[in-house]
């Protein structure tokens, strides 16, 4: 548009620039911090740029852990963090998957009150149902354990949504031309539905894997072993001890870690990211 | 909606939606189900024994003032985050739907903490402003405020507003950013043409062909304000200092936890599942999503 071109863009610039520059101090101050001795920063005199304990706290933090509380190595909680978002996130997509796929492909008594009954479960999170699921999940000894971790969180109207809206999309001439090459129900799903919902898996799969590595009141209730507990739990627990105690650069790293992932899965695949935030919203 | 052409089968529709069905039975009814049972009942002290009280749990509640306060200090943080989180990521949207070089690159910087879990947010947030060591806590006290938000409320409460405001801001602005550029640009420079400025456009313009983009993620950010904090406020201040930082859902956890206090504990569960309800109501029945990519 017409007037000042020059000077508008630049203010744009700037002030996209300090809007980055607010949303990554944080977490620059985490990474410095990782990098620095511990008396430095529990005096208040941390410096701005980065130290020179890079390696070994970052070693330390992998391998062996807080020399203090827990002496849990960040490795193991950053597996069982791995192993519990990678079921939860495959676990949602299957049953949601085979569940859209009856609902849309097949007529049966209560089809609808089945969708109903999976839609409703929207309303119902983890918060406002804890005690109760714990004591399910107690009764069933699923406690410290990696079924434990997930399966309460497996299932998923957002994703069953999500594929019947797509499953209704996908024209019928293809469920005719399959049947006339004599393909079954489970041929269909596996030769034809399966290879087009590939994008909207992958899409619900980076949505999902980040909420799963995320999770932190379910496993804060049900890990009370060190040796399960995710590395969202860890780092609570790092800094539960008195302040002076607490060893920030292990901390630090710890965060670093523990955003790692996520954020590169956001970074690296971000078509498919921000596909998946907008149709899970819908 | 219905397809026209499915298959034939009495059993396999079971068999399929089976998995979820027992999911959804065991982990999620059953226990819904228990909190509102729970909820009439009430225990003695040592456990011994339950007997039905019908709402007296709910009464309680209702004459015990920690509990409006914590209605209350819920509803305040959660419109504060949602206004600051917000306002700041549709100035951002806004400057980042200039034709600009680098316009992707600018969008890839802002979205990344989305991934960043709230118990980590909470851990960032304390340290850079904790109070003997936090890098920023230095600056406040050469300023001459007093700045300790391990004992002050007030200040414990701005942390936490400000810290869950951080995180939400790069889901807004994805979600601005894209209800900017589904204006059609005749519109604006229509606008222009009128000869109004840029402040005028976007106020009389631009903004009013957002609101249904604003309203719904005014919702999103209730919700998340709601329930997302938890891990926010139990790693940056356990709802302390006092009950200073101390939400529904917080007061929810601790009073089943520490306090034993079951029955009350789950009265509120049902309370917020009261809350869940009219929010999610409220979304799928008047929120028009016309976000496209």
């Amino acid at each position: 548009m017409v007037e000042h071109e020059g000077i508008q863009r630049y203010l744009a610039h700037a002030i996209l620039w300090i809007g980055i520059s607010v949303v990554a101090f944080p977490v620059y101050l985490a990474i410095v911090a990782s990098t620095q001795d511990n008396a430095v920063i529990a005096n208040g005199q941390m410096s701005l740029l980065p130290g020179g304990h890079f390696l070994q706290t970052y070693y330390q933090t992998i391998f062996v852990g807080t020399s203090g509380s827990t002496r849990e190595p960040v490795g193991n909680m950053m597996l069982n963090s791995l192993v519990m978002a990678l079921m939860i996130a495959v676990g949602k997509i299957a049953i949601s998957i085979i569940s859209a796929y009856a609902i849309v492909y097949f007529r049966f008594p209560f089809r609808m009150a089945m969708f109903w009954i999976i839609f409703i479960t929207l309303m119902l999170p983890v918060e406002v149902r804890i005690y109760p699921t714990y004591k399910i999940v107690a009764d069933l000894h699923l406690l410290d354990s990696y079924a434990g971790l997930s399966l309460p969180l497996i299932a998923s109207a957002t994703a069953t949504l999500l594929f019947r809206q797509f499953f209704m999309t996908v024209p019928d001439e293809l469920l005719e031309a399959s049947r006339i090459d004599g393909a079954g129900p489970f041929r269909f799903f596996w030769d034809t539905l399966l290879p087009l919902s590939r994008t909207n898996m992958a899409a619900l799969f980076v949505i999902l894997f980040i909420l799963g590595w995320n999770q932190y009141l379910w496993p804060l209730l049900i890990t009370t072993r060190d040796d399960m507990q995710t590395i969202q739990i860890g780092i609570r627990k790092m800094i539960t001890t008195t302040d002076a105690l607490t060893e920030w650069p292990v901390v630090m790293a710890t965060a670093v870690l523990a955003m790692l992932p996520p954020v590169f899965v956001v970074i690296a695949m971000q078509k498919l990211f921000v596909r998946g935030l907008v149709e899970t919203e819908k | 909606m219905q397809k026209q052409s499915i298959f034939q089968s009495k059993l396999l529709p079971y068999a399929l939606v089976a998995p979820q069905l027992a999911i959804v039975l065991i982990f999620f009814y059953w226990p819904a189900a228990q909190a509102v049972l729970q909820s009439f009942l009430l225990q003695d002290a040592f456990g011994l024994s339950t007997s039905f009280v019908w709402f007296e749990n709910y009464v309680e509640l209702f004459k015990d003032p920690r509990y409006f306060e914590a209605v209350v200090r819920t509803f305040v943080f959660s419109f504060a985050i949602a206004f600051s989180s917000l306002s700041f990521a549709l100035l951002l949207a806004v400057m980042a739907d200039k034709p600009l070089r680098g316009g992707m690159v600018y969008r890839t910087l802002l979205i990344w903490p989305y991934a960043v879990a709230p118990p980590v947010v909470g851990v960032l947030w304390i340290f850079m402003l904790h109070p003997s060591l936090g890098v920023l806590s230095r600056y406040l006290r050469d300023l001459g405020i007093d700045w300790n938000p391990l004992l002050n409320g007030d200040q414990a409460a701005l942390l936490i507003i400000l810290a869950a405001a951080w995180k939400q801001v790069s889901y807004n602005f994805l979600f601005f950013l894209a209800g900017l550029q589904s204006i059609p640009k005749s519109v604006i420079e229509a606008a222009a043409i009128d000869g109004a400025r840029p402040m005028r456009r976007f106020w009389t313009v631009i903004f009013p062909l957002l609101s249904p983009t604003i309203f719904f993620l005014l919702v999103v950010n209730i919700v998340y304000a709601f329930f997302d904090t938890f891990g926010i406020i139990d790693t940056m201040t356990r709802g302390g200092p006092g009950k200073a930082t101390e939400t529904l859902v917080y007061k929810v956890y601790t009073d089943g936890l520490l306090g034993g206090n079951l029955g009350s504990s789950a009265a509120q569960s049902v309370i917020l599942m009261g809350i869940v309800i009219a929010l999610t109501a409220i979304q799928f029945r008047f929120v028009e999503r016309k976000v496209t990519y």
